[in-house]
């Protein structure tokens, strides 16, 4: 019918045009890579040896600044986390001191506490980075390669990385960096090296290696479900669809004596 | 319960008979369910029931949110990270309901287009649509109120500027404003009254939608032609009609197994497709965010509410006939409700006595273009108010204004429509047919009879 076909053809106008326009108010204007990490597309896991090496950059590069608050230490130790043995995961808190209200105090942290908040206020708390940034929206704004791709977070964060063009800039009072990767000046100066810190897995520390890495690991801090709600949508979809089927068998069925009546009417 | 004869509901068993004469429940939902239905609804008729499916599924979702959430300004965000990390289930939940105000929109739309194109808010079904109406603005409310509460940069700066509209109501905007808010700007108060109200209005929505189900109950459903069900007797009834159960509610759950594929996929995969980054910021009165953009359901709006700057020159001429009263902010906000409201009064500004848009060659074409202006609309409410976007948005905003108030009106009494089917039973018959090839016109339009 001819309602239908516009209508459908309505609806992926539709489809098409919003997520694009919604990504365009959020896009980041520098300069993004398309890097490929392994918790893209629709089958896509955490590597649990590339988070663990992600939370080890950021133990040694980031975390005097910036603060991961809602991330329990505990959770390190989850399924399709960095699953650190619970004794590590203990002695990595350990690490950490966080103030406790009770002894009114600082303690070193355990298991059920989360990691310390940022140090000052110019270092924005990391646990939800890679979903506050959107790092590319596909070929002209449309977002529709998102489903395999993301929105481009993780990407954003390991571009910054490695963004610095090595120019500096002395502002009131406080020194400014140009990042390719956020289109602009920051005053986060750039942190990652080659060969900065040693992997305990051996691989060799290249500055990109590191910031994939940490971007990794950041994108667990903020979507640590993200394997379980991809299996969810797999049960669900293939649940729905058999469902489906099953009705419109039904239905066709059902329907059928009253189409053969209107047949020979 | 519908005016179109049909069996009622009579107790056989003793235990039914016990109960009928105390409380007749049974029959009441007997007559609901097996309300005779026009056997040619087509596949637009499906969104009903999928609308119902979502208000259902926000308030299950909805209030097992509420379980575990903090509806105060320093706990809020971390509410909403507990629910995503802690909470078994917990990020399915709010991913669902999330995504499920959207599906809701999506349906909305779709099911006021539909009544749209085919005459669906003519008599006697004003009511209908009007309770409709009240429905959608309840669900903005709800929706508008719902997304402040993660307490997001994007749902504060959101709340703001809405409630900002309120604030540019000459004379009483300031007071009105900070009586809305409960202060003087969005802060806590502001929170927990939107969380109370989120919880309220749903319930309001459902009392309002089984009143929106009485109503066409009790006209009997619209359908593609837009011919009435002939009501002379049962028989004459049976021919043109079928059952509501069990020929329509397995039709409607098919496809509503087939949207909810689509939309647990989107749940399961790309949950965060359609939200804003910037809400994974927590709320922060000293940070304006670059942009402030509301959810895609509300862009057509914003982009009318935005069209009008001070440079317009109908501004202009309303500013200096008001002598300044009426500023370019508070003409926007008129402009916004306004275009609700011609909307809700669509049943009596449309002149036409044909119902269904297929017998109207003319009107045809200016609905599919109020429909792509719509999208248009859409998409110049999310581009920033500046340049050419704001001029886009003037030139929807005013073929808005001109689809209600000049071209409903108008044809009516231009227009020569084509000749309807003159039961409901022939349009389904010809078209069963001509879907199966058998003979009969492609297109389900009945033919003009050549003259002889």
């Amino acid at each position: 019918m001819k309602l239908k076909t516009l209508a459908v053809a309505a609806l992926s106008a539709l489809a098409l045009a919003l997520p694009g326009t919604m990504a365009e108010a959020t896009k980041v204007k520098g300069e993004v890579t398309n890097f490929d990490f392994s918790f893209q597309g629709l089958t896509g896991t955490y590597d649990r040896n590339q988070l663990q090496r992600g939370l080890q950059v950021y133990h040694e590069a980031c975390a005097s600044c910036h603060g991961l608050q809602y991330v329990a230490f505990r959770t390190l130790s989850d399924r399709n986390g960095p699953e650190l043995p619970e004794d590590q995961m203990r002695a990595f808190a350990d690490m950490y001191e966080i103030w406790d209200n009770e002894l009114r105090d600082w303690r070193p942290a355990t298991g059920p506490d989360h990691f310390p908040e940022s140090q000052f206020e110019g270092a924005p708390d990391l646990s939800l980075m890679t979903k506050a940034r959107a790092g590319f929206s596909g070929p002209y704004g449309l977002g529709i390669n998102q489903l395999m791709k993301g929105i481009g977070g993780p990407e954003y964060v390991a571009s910054f990385l490695q963004g610095y063009t090595g120019e500096e800039d002395f502002q009131a009072g406080s020194m400014f960096y140009e990042n390719i990767a956020y289109g602009g000046w920051v005053s986060m100066a750039p942190v990652l090296f080659d060969d900065m810190i040693v992997y305990a897995d051996g691989t060799p520390a290249t500055k990109e290696q590191m910031a994939l890495d940490v971007a990794a690991f950041l994108t667990w801090t903020a979507e640590p479900k993200l394997v379980e709600r991809k299996r969810a949508g797999f049960v669900g979809v293939i649940f729905l669809s058999v469902l489906s089927v099953l009705l419109y068998l039904s239905n066709k069925q059902l329907w059928a004596p009253i189409k053969k009546a209107a047949k020979e009417s | 319960m519908s005016g179109i004869p049909h069996d009622h509901y009579e107790p056989k068993t003793n235990a039914e008979k016990y109960i009928h004469r105390r409380l007749p429940i049974v029959g009441l939902i007997y007559d609901t369910i097996m309300i005779p239905t026009p056997k040619n609804l087509n596949w637009m008729w499906i969104w009903g029931i999928v609308l119902m499916f979502c208000l259902i599924l926000q308030i299950v979702t909805g209030i097992v949110l509420a379980m575990h959430y903090t509806p105060h300004v320093d706990m809020a965000f971390a509410s909403v990270e507990h629910i995503m990390r802690n909470v078994n289930g917990g990020h399915m939940m709010r991913y669902l309901h999330q995504n499920g105000a959207m599906l809701f929109f999506l349906a909305v739309y779709l099911h006021m287009f539909r009544g749209m194109y085919y005459g669906s808010y003519k008599a006697p079904r004003e009511i209908t649509w009007i309770i409709g109406m009240l429905i959608y603005l309840l669900m903005m409310a709800t929706a508008f109120m719902g997304y402040v509460l993660p307490w997001g940069q994007m749902s504060f700066w959101g709340a703001t500027v809405i409630t900002g509209l309120f604030g540019a109501i000459p004379g009483i905007g300031d007071m009105l404003q900070t009586w809305l808010l409960g202060g003087p700007a969005v802060d806590n108060a502001a929170l927990n009254r939107f969380f109370s109200l989120h919880y309220l209005l749903p319930f309001v929505i459902l009392g309002l939608v089984i009143v929106h189900v009485w109503a066409f109950h009790t006209t009997g459903n619209n359908n593609p032609t837009g011919v009435e069900v002939r009501r002379g007797s049962k028989e004459e009834a049976d021919k043109d009609t079928l059952p509501f159960w069990p020929y329509f509610v397995i039709k409607d759950l098919f496809a509503l197994a087939v949207i909810l594929a689509l939309f647990w996929a989107l749940v399961g995969f790309m949950p965060n497709f359609l939200g804003h980054t910037d809400n994974y910021i927590e709320a922060n009165p000293l940070v304006t965010p670059p942009e402030i953009v509301p959810e895609w359901y509300f862009l057509p709006f914003y982009a009318i509410l935005r069209a009008f700057t001070s440079d317009v020159w109908i501004v202009i001429a309303v500013n200096w006939l008001t002598f300044g009263i009426v500023d370019a902010t508070f003409f926007g906000v008129l402009a916004m409700f306004g275009a609700i409201f011609v909307w809700a009064l669509l049943p009596w500004l449309d002149t036409s006595s044909v119902r269904s848009g297929r017998y109207r060659p003319m009107f045809k074409w200016w609905f599919w273009l109020f429909i792509i202006n719509f999208v248009v609309l859409t998409w110049a409410g999310a581009m920033p108010a500046e340049g050419i976007y704001t001029n886009i948005a003037l030139i929807g905003t005013a073929y808005w204004f001109a689809y209600f108030l000049v071209i409903m009106p108008l044809l009516g009494v231009l227009e020569k429509p084509l000749p309807a089917p003159a039961t409901i039973e022939e349009d389904f018959n010809e078209t069963v047919k001509s879907k199966s090839g058998k003979g009969g016109p492609k297109d389900p339009s009945p033919e003009p009879i050549p003259a002889e």
